[in-house]
């Protein structure tokens, strides 16, 4: 008896043998293949095509990052404004009064929350896209897109909480009347240097956490004491003038001092600024490379 | 005609990495801690690296609209090849040029997050797709009207039924529209309606004039949608061609089973001084041995051991399980005594009783009723096919077993 378990079963389309039907409207093939697989292939002009291809999903995978984060919390997205909020307090009691850490001649407050904004970012930033490759195993070993894309989304998202944060620091300013001057202008460059830093580093370091599930584990510790050799809660002028050069070795010192100097009225570093900057390029370049090298045997061993 | 996919040489080697030495002690697996890098760093290594190929030299063409089907059993590297293809993981070796939109689907509802809602899902799995959101906005309508999901829309999914998660999953995938198609065993999931479902849509892909590349153990489906057929094995193209020759090849030759184990060693055969086996097979009744069975064959399974005591009261019980590890019948021998000696046994499964699928036999040897002398897990496996269909129903007939019945239909008017 052909009667099948379900209701109707006439729904289906017959399909018979050996229907072809390729002649109906054979497509123009290209003479170029669109893709090509081959072992070791080298980095080309393609690739880059296809990040820009799939734009689209570093747009989705921000919003995803975005929308599930605060979900299923009481105080929402309130969370992006309690944590650098709570911690300027902390460090205002602890190293502004209590250690009497120096501030150059901005109030204690204000002075640390204009370095903890940035430097919450980037922290963040290199947090959660160091850890998304391997978070996203379920994705890389399914479907194909240029794997980049999951690293610089964890920054983007990062950028949602550092905009909402930042209209804290405005209404700080206001509080503290601050005079708001044309070094603001620089504020633009600085988020873009901030953001490339933290994608070259988050980039590095995801696709090292595939293989080496240790960096899950060194992170933590990693950006800690990452905040403690920049000038996030004292002023490198709080070092000895010959030790200074140290600090600007770290391209957080020219990025969290270049917030302040534009937020502030300050004169710019512009010499620790161009190291920061230089700093930035090299390693989001050595991160891509070694990125691309690492990519190969993701699915394989994520 | 030019081949929209060409496929040359290609390979695929995995490393099985496994260590020199086990840690015995706290402080040998800390001294092993502290040199493991720093014999990376002087790149001196000694860890064994085995490797293994999932794929070797596979070469073939796909011409533009054809629907090719894959097959084999499991671990013939179907899935690597399918890998190879989506750019999910490099080969090692070899090359393959498409000339054509990809998209693939190894799985339904990648990227599926429970606490969006279905109509965010709906918009994450398309761009997770290769879907721009034009296209999404465009298609949204029909992916929610094939989903049945209009009143669910804004729901969680973690709060939709597995069902539910399916049918949205399966009703975006299915509106990709690239020139090349690749799908994995996606229906192998869902309720028999669902398949019912993804099998039509696979039809009408195909009919579009669109590449197909499908991998299934669901030899009725490859029948009804490919015209050409590919048999791997061990990594390698065993075969390939006009879909039903390589199919009806792979199931005479195609040895998916353990049908048959003996142990000639009366000292290291399984068993104690009690009793000791020697030999276990499953075989089909009334045909050559290396015949298929199918859901109308009779099966036979036997049993033969060794006897030591004269006195002891034994019986089997014998396990049968599908894939999925349910048990679908549990059968016994009634507890008797036997003379030393070769003792033999066997039990027959009747025809049109077990649905197709593959099954494991596990056999348990009690002694007085009650102590377990043996128990065996998958001692025996075999496959069950489906027999050739009339009509142009193809989904998996539900349920664990598929007795014919006597069906008496009247017309009363």
């Amino acid at each position: 008896m052909g009667i099948s378990t379900t209701d109707d079963p006439n729904a289906l389309p017959p399909m018979t043998q050996g229907t072809r039907v390729a002649n109906l409207e054979t497509p123009q093939l290209p003479n170029e293949p669109l893709v090509t697989i081959e072992a070791n292939r080298a980095w080309s002009i393609s690739e880059l095509h296809d990040l820009w291809a799939f734009r689209e999903l570093l747009y989705f995978l921000t919003w995803r990052d975005v929308k599930v984060r605060y979900k299923q919390t009481e105080l929402g997205i309130a969370w992006a404004i309690i944590q650098p909020l709570l911690t300027m307090l902390i460090f205002t009691l602890f190293f502004g009064r209590l250690a009497g850490v120096p501030s150059d001649n901005v109030p204690y407050p204000i002075f640390a929350y204009a370095g903890l904004l940035p430097w919450t970012f980037f922290a963040n930033a290199i947090a959660n896209s160091g850890n998304s490759l391997v978070g996203s195993a379920n994705l890389i070993t399914k479907v194909y897109f240029p794997r980049m894309i999951i690293p610089g989304a964890a920054v983007a998202a990062g950028l949602v909480d550092f905009a909402i944060g930042f209209v804290i620091l405005v209404v700080l300013m206001f509080y503290y009347g601050i005079a708001f001057g044309w070094g603001l202008l620089m504020l633009l460059p600085l988020v873009l240097l901030t953001t490339l830093l933290a994608t070259g580093m988050g980039m590095w370091l995801s696709g090292l956490n595939v293989k080496y599930r240790d960096v899950r584990f060194a992170l933590p510790f990693l950006i800690q004491l990452w905040m403690f050799v920049s000038p996030v809660i004292y002023p490198s002028s709080f070092l000895p003038a010959k030790f200074r050069w140290l600090l600007w070795l770290n391209p957080m010192t020219g990025i969290i001092e270049g917030y302040r100097s534009s937020l502030f009225g300050l004169h710019f570093n512009w010499s620790a600024l161009a190291t920061s900057a230089t700093i930035t390029f090299l390693l989001l370049g050595y991160a891509a490379y070694s990125f691309r090298r690492m990519e190969k045997s993701f699915a394989d061993i994520v | 005609m030019k081949p929209i996919v060409l496929v040359k040489n290609l390979g695929k080697q995995y490393q099985i990495g496994t260590r020199e030495t086990g840690y015995d002690t706290l402080r040998e697996s800390l001294v092993q801690a502290m040199r493991a890098p720093m014999r990376r760093l002087r790149g001196t290594s000694k860890r064994n690296v085995e490797t293994i190929w999932a794929l070797k030299n596979v070469s073939f063409e796909v011409a533009p609209g054809e629907v090719l089907g894959i097959i084999g059993r499991n671990g013939a590297g179907k899935s690597t090849l399918l890998k190879v293809l989506s750019r999910i993981t490099e080969p090692s070796t070899g090359r393959a040029e498409l000339y054509g939109r990809v998209a693939s689907l190894l799985e339904v509802g990648t990227g599926f997050h429970p606490e969006l809602t279905g109509r965010e899902n709906v918009y994450l799995n398309g761009a997770i797709l290769g879907m721009s959101k034009a296209e999404i906005d465009r298609k949204f309508d029909q992916i929610v009207a094939f989903a049945e999901l209009e009143k669910f829309l804004d729901t969680p999914v973690k709060r939709y039924s597995s069902g539910m998660y399916m049918r949205l999953a399966f009703a975006v995938s299915s509106h990709l529209e690239p020139e090349i198609l690749i799908v994995d065993e996606v229906l192998a999931v869902g309720d028999a309606a669902f398949q019912k479902k993804c099998l039509g849509k696979m039809g009408e892909v195909a009919k579009a004039g669109r590449t197909v590349i499908f991998v299934s153990h669901n030899m009725t489906a490859i029948r009804s949608l490919c015209q050409r057929a590919i048999w791997l094995d061990n990594g390698e193209i065993l075969e390939s061609g006009e879909t039903n020759s390589v199919i009806l090849n792979y199931i005479q030759r195609g040895a998916f089973a353990t049908l048959e184990k003996t142990w000639e060693d009366s000292v290291t055969a399984p068993g104690d001084e009690t009793a000791r086996l020697r030999y276990v097979s499953v075989a089909p009744v009334g045909q050559e041995p290396d015949e298929p069975i199918t859901i109308s064959t009779a099966i036979e399974m036997r049993v033969g051991f060794w006897n030591y005591q004269p006195d002891a009261l034994l019986n089997f019980s014998v396990v049968l399980y599908n894939l999925e590890g349910v048990a679908i019948f549990n059968t016994g021998s009634s507890p008797r005594s036997f003379p030393a000696g070769m003792v033999e046994g066997s039990f027959v499964i009747p025809g049109n009783f077990l649905n197709d699928g593959n099954y494991t036999i596990r056999l348990l040897l009690v002694k007085d009723t009650s102590i377990p002398l043996l128990d065996l897990h998958d001692l025996l496996s075999f496959e069950v096919l489906d027999s050739e269909r009339s009509g142009n129903w193809y989904g998996k007939v539900l349920g664990a077993v598929r007795p014919k019945f006597d069906w008496h239909l009247t017309a009363n008017n």
